[in-house]
């Protein structure tokens, strides 16, 4: 089993190939960031229904489909820009990957999922809480996993404004930087929970 | 056309000839086909004027088949050589096949896909549905008077990569070109929006003969994007049938029984399951071989009973969709009911509970299906009529990734992507001096490589010898808008690269493909060689006509050496296609797509300024209050 929530050491002997780097956005450079690409301002926070309105648009214009009987370089291209165009806003869309994003365009180095040293302190909590749900789980107890859920999803929120704060207001990358990397573990363990509870419905 | 469209999505530059391109739902009942006719998605009937065509092939001694409602009837008589429900079977080993051992047929399994054993010989189930669409394709031609420039044919949107590329090959083996596969329950959605003009969340149930499908889409402005997809290729009608035939047996207590009683009670089984759905109670009664008498009765309570938990395993795969597509119950507006299965009171109920609404079963089960996928077909097929602007945004049902060390596998494309997409990784070497480099890219949601579905290994070689963990290698994989997967590899600092399309390998070789191919067309080579020169001529005309319009739309984009040059190229492309040789029209059809590629290029750029060019006051107010809405879910 992979250590969870990302490896905390890495083991040359027992991994063929370690994932470098989390998956780096795109190879193919239009010139523009995601943001500027559906005029967007270059900020955290975000218009949602903005987003999705541009996003449609866009595809609605560039999509391989409008292009079934064209020439062949104009579905290569229309292929390369509706692909673009959905890597853009797959990473706007999830305020996770966003602010990770906003991180990478300021040069501000996050570390990948399998490779990110964290403190003592948090890592303890983040066993608990796993333990928790381990607990909740092999116990049958749905209502306590729900419990839990709750709880996690409230911290999530909280969490996401406090990033807001630092990456919007006070542009403090660093700690935005440290923020984000928690926050990575805990969205993993947030799934974790959720796979719980359909197992438990299952029984 | 399509350099038209792209300055005025939807509209048609001129008009041209209708191409002839058909939807087709091979369903594991039943199948089939439809098309759009002035504008209109109909459903092509048999000459007995019957729209449904039973997937059943029979097998005879001299080595034909009778396929649909002939076949169906033999069923019982000849269960051995009578193959029903193939679908289950495609891209699939006996190992992967619950209840094989009730089965009538007599299977052989094979390295990926098992064959079965006939009177006609050892037949693939790829042969089988190849059968089976020959016979839509014969009735699809003679209704429209003319070849098919191809199919759109509808999958479970659950079905893996092994599966789609068996229906593919089917295809191609009963003479379709393959426009695209498209997923069932989106078939579906595009049908019931259209037919609706629904805007909002939508989930579909789609619960056929043999599969299960739930997808979640939003339908917005003509726009169908699929959110999330999911469900179990192997859960359908047909389970419920064999739950009532092994109550039966308990219930009159039988002994094991010859495959021609078995055969005979499982569509005792399926009878009175479908009385059920307007009855209290079901008969079931026949005499066996040995002549004793079955005689029981069948009712709701105990038929909710026997199969609860079946109607529960459909619940999994919605729950998790919805949690995929980030959404809860309350944000479904409606659940459209597709398959015959969905008929079931039980199922009915269920979907009902759990989504709190009613379940819309205002379309017909059976055809929309394929009337979705003629829909689609026809905007592939390059008819796209003013009016008719709607686009898909499909996703890939299960996750795409790599093995590595200790087999496990590092997921690269994630399930429920939206296509086309693209991802990178890198990778590196962990032995001193390793120059190769095994890649091996697999799908499936589990952790171990040997829980995931295998598509294709291949190698990187010629990797500088370096200490471990210096070489840098570059992983991408690209998924086109037909879900076709293309992997490449590439060594960052050397630029050593080896790349792969994936074709799955699930026990047919391209070989036997064509082995088969030619068994069955010899006599018809020509045909197919005048076929591909009147196809090569139609292309030639197609690609002139896109550059007339987008000339007369765009041409001041071109300085005077490039107009002339472009001009050039479509004297000569006219020229060659008014004679009868297709090598010439493909050489002056590549000229004359280099010679516009950066004209191309071009018009992309201006019509991409364009789409947020009439953007008006109000949207732009928007931006601005986005500076006081947060989001964080
Ligand atoms: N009135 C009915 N009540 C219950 N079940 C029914 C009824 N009518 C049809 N069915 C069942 O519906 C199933 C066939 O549905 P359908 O024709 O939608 O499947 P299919 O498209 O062939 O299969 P799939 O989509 O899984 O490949 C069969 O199991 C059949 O018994
Ligand atoms: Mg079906």
């Amino acid at each position: 089993m992979r250590p969870p929530g990302g490896a905390l050491v890495e083991s040359p002997t027992t991994v063929a190939w370690q994932t470098r780097r989390a998956p780096l956005l795109n190879s193919m450079d239009f010139n523009t960031d995601h943001f500027t690409l559906f005029e967007l301002p270059v900020r955290f926070r975000l218009d949602a229904a903005l987003l999705d309105r541009r996003y449609l648009e866009m595809q609605s214009r560039v999509h391989p489909d409008r292009f079934a009987s064209a020439g062949e370089s104009e579905r290569r291209l229309s292929l390369q820009w509706a692909t673009r165009v959905n890597e853009a806003y797959q990473t706007l869309k999830k305020p996770l990957s966003r602010a990770r994003y906003l991180l990478h365009l300021a040069a501000q180095d996050v570390g990948s999922e399998n490779n990110v040293l964290m403190p003592a302190d948090f890592l303890v909590e983040q066993m608990e809480w796993r333990e928790a749900v381990a607990e909740a789980r092999a116990a049958g107890e749905h209502h306590e996993l729900e419990h839990l859920h709750h709880r996690l999803q409230g911290d999530i929120d909280e969490r996401y404004g406090e990033l807001a704060v630092l990456l919007d207001d006070r542009r403090d990358l660093e700690q935005a930087a440290d923020r984000v990397r928690r926050l990575m573990f805990i969205e993993k363990l947030l799934v974790e929970l959720d796979d719980a509870m359909i197992a438990c419905e299952e029984q | 056309m399509a350099l038209l469209q792209i300055a005025e999505p939807g509209e048609s530059a001129a008009p041209h000839e209708h191409r002839l391109a058909v939807g087709i739902d091979l369903g594991t009942t039943n199948s089939l086909v439809a098309t759009v006719r002035s504008g209109l998605a109909v459903v092509l009937r048999d000459e007995l004027g019957r729209p449904l065509l039973p997937s059943v092939v029979r097998y005879l001694p001299d080595g034909s088949c009778q396929v649909g409602y002939e076949a169906q009837a033999r069923q019982a008589l000849d269960p051995r050589n009578a193959i029903a429900s193939v679908k289950r079977f495609m891209g699939r080993g006996i190992a992967d096949i619950a209840n094989h051992e009730s089965m009538p047929y007599v299977f052989q399994d094979g390295p990926g896909m098992l064959r079965m054993h006939t009177v006609a010989g050892l037949k693939s189930p790829v042969e089988v549905s190849a059968d089976i669409l020959r016979v839509l394709r014969l009735r699809a031609e003679a209704a429209l008077g003319g070849a098919l420039v191809g199919a759109v044919i509808t999958v479970p949107a659950y079905f893996d990569e092994a599966q789609r590329q068996a229906t593919k090959d089917a295809a191609q083996l009963a003479g379709l070109p393959v426009l695209r596969l498209l997923n069932e329950p989106t078939a579906a959605a595009i049908a019931y929006g259209l037919d609706n003009a629904a805007e909002g969340v939508y989930a579909v149930y789609d619960l056929g003969g043999g599969t299960f499908d739930i997808s979640i889409l939003r339908l917005s402005r003509g726009i169908f994007e699929v959110l999330a997809t999911g469900g179990d290729s192997a859960l359908g009608g047909d389970d419920f049938d064999h739950r009532i035939f092994c109550w039966i047996i308990e219930a009159a207590d039988l002994k094991p029984l010859s495959v021609e009683d078995a055969s005979m009670l499982l569509a005792r089984a399926r009878e009175a399951k479908e009385y059920l759905t307007v009855h209290g109670a079901a008969p079931i009664s026949g005499r066996l071989s040995s002549g004793e008498i079955v005689d029981l009765t069948l009712t709701t309570e105990i038929f909710a009973e026997i199969s609860q938990t079946l109607v529960a395993k459909t619940m999994q795969p919605v729950k998790k969709a919805l949690r995929d597509a980030g959404l809860s119950v309350g944000e479904v507006k409606g659940v459209v009911m597709v398959g015959g299965a969905t008929r079931m009171s039980q199922v009915q109920r269920a979907v009902g509970e759990f989504f709190r609404q009613d379940p819309l079963n205002n379309l017909d089960p059976d055809k929309v299906v394929a009337i979705g996928a003629a829909t689609q077909a026809n905007l592939l097929a390059g008819n796209r009529a003013a009016g008719d602007d709607w686009l898909l945004l499909d996703v890939i049902p299960l996750s795409l990734g790599l093995e590595t060390m200790g087999g496990l596998v590092e997921k690269i494309i994630p399930r429920n992507s939206t296509i086309p997409t693209a991802r990178a990784q890198e990778f590196t070497t962990f032995r001193d001096g390793q120059t190769a480099l095994a890649i091996h890219v697999v799908q499936g949601e589990r952790e171990l490589v040997s829980d995931c579905r295998s598509l294709a290994r291949f190698e990187l070689r010629g990797i500088p010898p370096m200490v471990a963990g210096a070489a840098r290698i570059r992983v991408s994989f690209q998924v086109d808008a037909d879900g076709l997967l293309a992997v490449t590899a590439r060594e960052q600092t050397s630029g050593v690269e080896a790349s792969i399309v994936v074709k799955p390998s699930y026990g047919l070789s391209d070989d036997e493909i064509a082995g088969m191919l030619k068994d069955s067309i010899t006599h018809v080579r020509d045909d197919a060689q005048q076929r591909a020169l009147k196809e090569s001529q139609v292309d030639a005309q197609r690609l002139l006509e896109a550059v007339r319009a987008a000339l007369a739309a765009d041409a001041e984009l071109l300085a005077a050496d490039e107009l002339a040059r472009v001009h050039n190229a479509i004297a000569r492309l006219e020229a060659a296609a008014l004679a009868d040789n297709r090598r010439q029209i493909m050489l002056a059809m590549d000229d004359l797509e280099a010679d516009t590629k950066d004209f191309a290029a071009r018009r992309m750029d201006k019509s991409i300024r364009r789409a947020f060019a009439g953007r008006n006051i109000n949207e732009l107010d928007s931006d601005a209050a986005a500076t006081t809405t947060g989001e964080h879910a």
